[in-house]
C-alpha cells in the first residue's frame, strides 16, 4: 500500500517537475489562442467592438472574457465561431436582428473628398479627387468606418436584402408537446 | 428487363384519377404575361428588351446569363409593358425581376431558326447549342438547364439516357398525358438527346400505374431496337433521378456525385418533347403542360399553358374554386412548395397547381417522438430523420450535417409517415438553408480577409516606397548642398548616408 502510494507520488512529482521546467524553458512568447482568435476576426481594424483593433479584441477575448458578439462586420458567423472556439454560449439574439449591412453613397451628396477611400480597409470604394465615389457592394463588409468619416453624410448603411437566392425556410415552431422528442 | 429494389419510400393515395383522363387542352391566350428572369437553376437571364418594344412569339426576351443559365422567349406576340419586380412563384413571396408582356392577341410567330435537318448526323455540340438557345430546362420541376446536362457526355462515358416518366407525385398527370398524346414527339426528342449525349441506349421508366402511357410509349418505340420501355414499381419517390437510376441499374449514386458518374443521364419526358420542338422546328420553350387539380378546383385538368400566365387565370379557366382552399401548392403535394398567392406566373418548373382543401392537408399539432423508427425505415436515402431532427431542434446544425442532412432531398416521406406529425422535412429544409447561408457568410468573411490583407500589403508597400523616395530626395539635396558649398564646411555637415538613414 505504502509502496504504491509512494511510487505514484514520486512519478507524479517527477512528471510535474518536468512539465514545470518545460513550461518555463519552452514557453511560446505569443499567445497561440490570441493569434487564433485574431485570425477568426475580419481584420479590418474598424474598432466597432470598442477595442483599438482586431488583435486587441482577440486579446480581450482570450484573457478578459470579453463577449463574443461584439464584432459587427463579422456578424453571426464570427460570433458563433468565436463562441465555439472559446467554449462559451453566445447570446446571438441581438445579432439576428441586425443582419449584414453594406454602405451606399448618395451621389448627389458626395463631394469627392477621398476620405472614405482612405478609411476603407477592404478596397470597396472607388473614386478620385472631386469625382463621385461609389461602393462595390460585393466587397463591402459593413464596418461603417466610411459612414462615420463622411463629411457630407453622403454615406448610409443599408441592410443586405433577402433575395430568392438567399432566402430559406425558418426553423419550424413546435409547441411544448414535442419537448420529449 | 430486370429491375432492382430501391430502399424505403411510401405509397400515398395517388389521386391521379381526377385528371388522368383529361386530355391536354390549350389555355386561351392571357392578356398579360409575366416572365421572371430566373426560371431555372443558375445565373438569372439578362433582359435584351425594354418597355415599349414590340416582340413576336418566340423572340428572345432575355439571354442566358452565364454558363449555367437559360434564356427566356416571348410566349406570344405583343408589347413589353415593363421590366419590373413582380412576386415570384416562390414560398417566400419575395419579388423578382420580371418582364411584363402585353399580348396583342395575334399570336404571331417570328421567323424561327431553321430546323436541324438530320439531327442524328448533326454534331452533338450543335444540338446542345440549339437546346441552350431554346431555353430548355428540366421540366420535371428541377429546372436545371438541359444543354448543360446534355454536355455531360463530353466529360463522362454515358451508356444510357434514362427518360423519366415515373411521375411519382400524387395528383400530377401532366407527364402521363404528354406520353399518351405525344409519344412520337417524346421518343424523337429522347433519341436526339441520346445522340447528343453519345448514349447508345435509351430506357424509358414509367410507373406501372400508368398502363396507357406504357402502352403508348411501347407502341411508339416499336422498331427502334435501342429503346426500352420499362414499367417501374409504384413507389414514391421513384421519380427522383437517383432512385430511378437505382431501380434500373441497381447502382446507388454516391453522395455529392451525379448519376452521370454511373453512366446514366436522366431527363424528363416533357423535356424530351421540348427538345423535339427545338430541333425539328426551331421552336423555343414558350409553354408547358400543367396539371391543375386538388379538391377545391371545380374542373381539374391538364392544360398547355403559355409561360408567364398568372396562376389566377389558369385556375379561372379550370372553373375556379368550389371552396376556399386551405393551401395552394406549386408542384406535387409531397415536394411542392406553397404559393404566396394566385397572382404569380406559371414558370418553366411549374408541373402542377394544386388547390388543396382542409381535408387534403394534414395539419396536426406535432406530438412527442415515440421512437417508432418509421422514418428510418422509409427514408429512401438511408438517412436517420429522427436523429437529424433532434440535432436541428437543438440548433446543432453541424452534427446534423455530419449525419447527412445535406444528402436529404426533401422528398417528405418521413413527414408523411410520422405518427406524431413531427414536421421532419421542414426541419431539414430549414437546416439545409441555414447551413448554406452559414457557408455563404464564411466565404464572405474569407473574401473580406483576403481584401484586407491585400489592402494592408499595398498600403505598407506604398508607405515604404514613399519613405524610400523621401530618403532619396533628401540624399540628393544633401549631395547638391555639399557640391555647392566650400570644402571646409562640407566636412562638418552630415554625410548623405547619415541623412538618409535619419
Amino acid at each position: 500500500m505504502l509502496i504504491d502510494v509512494g511510487s505514484l507520488t514520486a512519478i507524479g512529482a517527477v512528471l510535474g517537475g518536468l512539465l514545470g521546467v518545460a513550461a518555463k524553458l519552452l514557453a511560446v512568447e505569443e499567445d497561440p489562442l490570441e493569434n487564433e482568435l485574431a485570425g477568426m476576426l475580419p481584420g479590418s481594424q474598424c474598432g466597432q467592438c470598442g477595442y483599438v483593433g482586431c488583435s486587441q479584441y482577440a486579446a480581450a477575448l482570450a484573457h478578459e472574457h470579453a463577449p463574443v458578439t461584439l464584432c459587427a462586420p463579422g456578424g453571426k458567423a464570427t460570433a458563433e465561431a468565436l463562441a465555439k472556439r472559446l467554449g462559451v454560449s453566445a447570446d446571438l439574439s441581438e445579432h439576428e436582428d441586425v443582419g449584414p449591412i453594406y454602405a451606399v453613397i448618395a451621389e448627389d451628396l458626395c463631394i469627392g473628398c477621398l476620405r472614405c477611400i482612405g478609411e476603407c480597409s477592404s478596397d470597396a470604394i472607388v473614386g478620385a479627387v472631386k469625382q463621385v465615389h461609389t461602393i462595390i457592394t460585393d466587397q463591402c463588409h459593413g464596418c461603417q468606418k466610411c459612414f462615420k468619416i463622411c463629411p457630407t453624410e453622403a454615406i448610409s448603411m443599408c441592410k443586405v436584402p433577402v433575395t430568392l437566392g438567399t432566402w430559406h425556410w425558418e426553423k419550424p415552431h413546435v409547441g411544448d408537446a414535442q419537448a420529449v422528442h | 428487363m430486370k429491375l432492382f429494389p430501391v430502399r424505403g419510400g411510401i405509397h400515398p393515395d395517388y389521386r391521379k384519377d381526377r385528371t388522368a383522363e383529361c386530355a391536354i387542352v390549350a389555355l386561351p391566350l392571357p392578356k398579360t404575361l409575366y416572365l421572371p428572369l430566373q426560371q431555372h437553376i443558375g445565373a438569372p437571364a439578362e433582359p435584351v428588351v425594354s418597355a415599349g418594344d414590340r416582340v413576336l412569339k418566340g423572340q428572345l426576351l432575355a439571354r442566358s446569363g452565364g454558363p449555367v443559365s437559360a434564356p427566356t422567349h416571348a410566349p406570344t406576340s405583343g408589347t413589353i409593358a415593363a421590366v419590373t419586380e413582380v412576386t415570384a412563384p416562390h414560398p417566400s413571396g419575395l419579388p423578382q425581376l420580371t418582364i411584363v408582356l402585353e399580348a396583342d392577341g395575334r399570336d404571331e410567330w417570328m421567323v424561327l431558326a431553321s430546323p436541324i435537318a438530320d439531327p442524328f448526323s448533326a454534331k452533338p455540340e450543335d444540338i446542345r447549342a440549339r437546346v441552350a438557345e431554346a431555353g430548355i430546362v428540366g421540366l420535371g420541376g428541377a429546372t436545371f438547364p438541359s444543354s448543360v446536362k446534355l454536355g455531360l457526355g463530353t466529360q463522362k462515358k454515358i451508356d444510357t439516357l434514362l427518360l423519366n416518366g415515373a411521375e411519382c407525385e400524387p395528383y400530377l398527370t401532366c407527364d402521363d398525358r404528354v406520353m399518351r398524346e405525344y409519344a412520337a414527339e417524346v421518343l424523337d426528342g429522347a433519341l436526339i438527346m441520346a445522340h447528343a449525349l453519345g448514349a447508345p441506349k435509351v430506357v424509358i421508366g414509367i410507373e406501372t400505374n400508368k398502363p396507357a402511357a406504357i402502352a403508348a410509349m411501347t407502341e411508339a418505340a416499336r422498331g427502334t431496337p435501342n429503346v426500352e420501355v420499362v414499367g417501374v414499381p409504384v413507389q414514391y419517390p421513384m421519380g427522383s433521378e437517383r432512385h430511378l437510376t437505382q431501380a434500373i441499374t441497381g447502382q446507388e449514386t454516391p453522395a455529392r456525385k451525379l448519376t452521370a458518374d454511373l453512366g446514366v443521364v436522366v431527363h424528363n419526358v416533357g423535356t424530351a418533347r421540348a427538345v423535339h420542338h427545338a430541333v425539328r422546328f426551331g421552336r423555343p420553350l414558350v409553354s408547358r403542360v400543367v396539371t391543375v387539380s386538388g379538391g377545391a378546383i371545380a374542373k381539374p385538368g391538364n392544360i398547355e399553358v403559355p409561360l408567364g400566365t398568372p396562376v389566377s387565370e389558369l385556375v379561372a379557366f379550370c372553373g375556379g374554386m368550389t371552396e376556399p382552399p386551405r393551401r395552394i401548392v406549386n408542384g406535387g403535394p409531397m415536394m411542392g412548395q406553397p404559393l404566396p398567392s394566385l397572382e404569380v406566373p406559371v414558370v418553366k418548373g411549374t408541373s402542377g397547381i394544386l388547390a388543396l382543401t382542409q381535408g387534403e392537408t394534414d395539419e396536426q399539432v406535432p406530438g412527442p417522438c415515440i421512437r417508432c423508427g418509421a422514418c428510418v425505415t422509409i427514408c429512401p436515402c438511408g438517412l436517420v430523420p429522427v436523429e437529424m431532427s433532434s440535432y436541428i431542434r437543438k440548433d446543432n446544425l453541424e452534427a446534423a450535417a455530419k449525419v447527412g442532412v445535406m444528402d436529404c432531398f426533401s422528398c417528405g416521406s418521413c413527414s408523411y409517415v410520422c405518427p406524431s406529425h413531427i414536421p421532419l422535412v421542414h426541419y431539414f429544409n430549414y437546416a439545409k438553408g441555414a447551413i448554406t447561408a452559414a457557408d455563404r457568410d464564411k466565404r464572405k468573411q474569407e473574401q473580406t480577409k483576403a481584401l484586407v490583407e491585400a489592402h494592408n500589403e499595398r498600403v505598407e508597400k506604398a508607405a515604404a516606397a514613399k519613405k524610400a523616395a523621401a530618403a532619396a530626395a533628401a540624399a540628393k539635396r544633401a549631395a547638391e548642398a555639399a557640391a555647392s558649398q566650400p570644402q571646409g564646411e562640407a566636412a562638418k555637415s552630415p554625410s548623405p548616408e547619415q541623412q538618409a538613414s535619419q
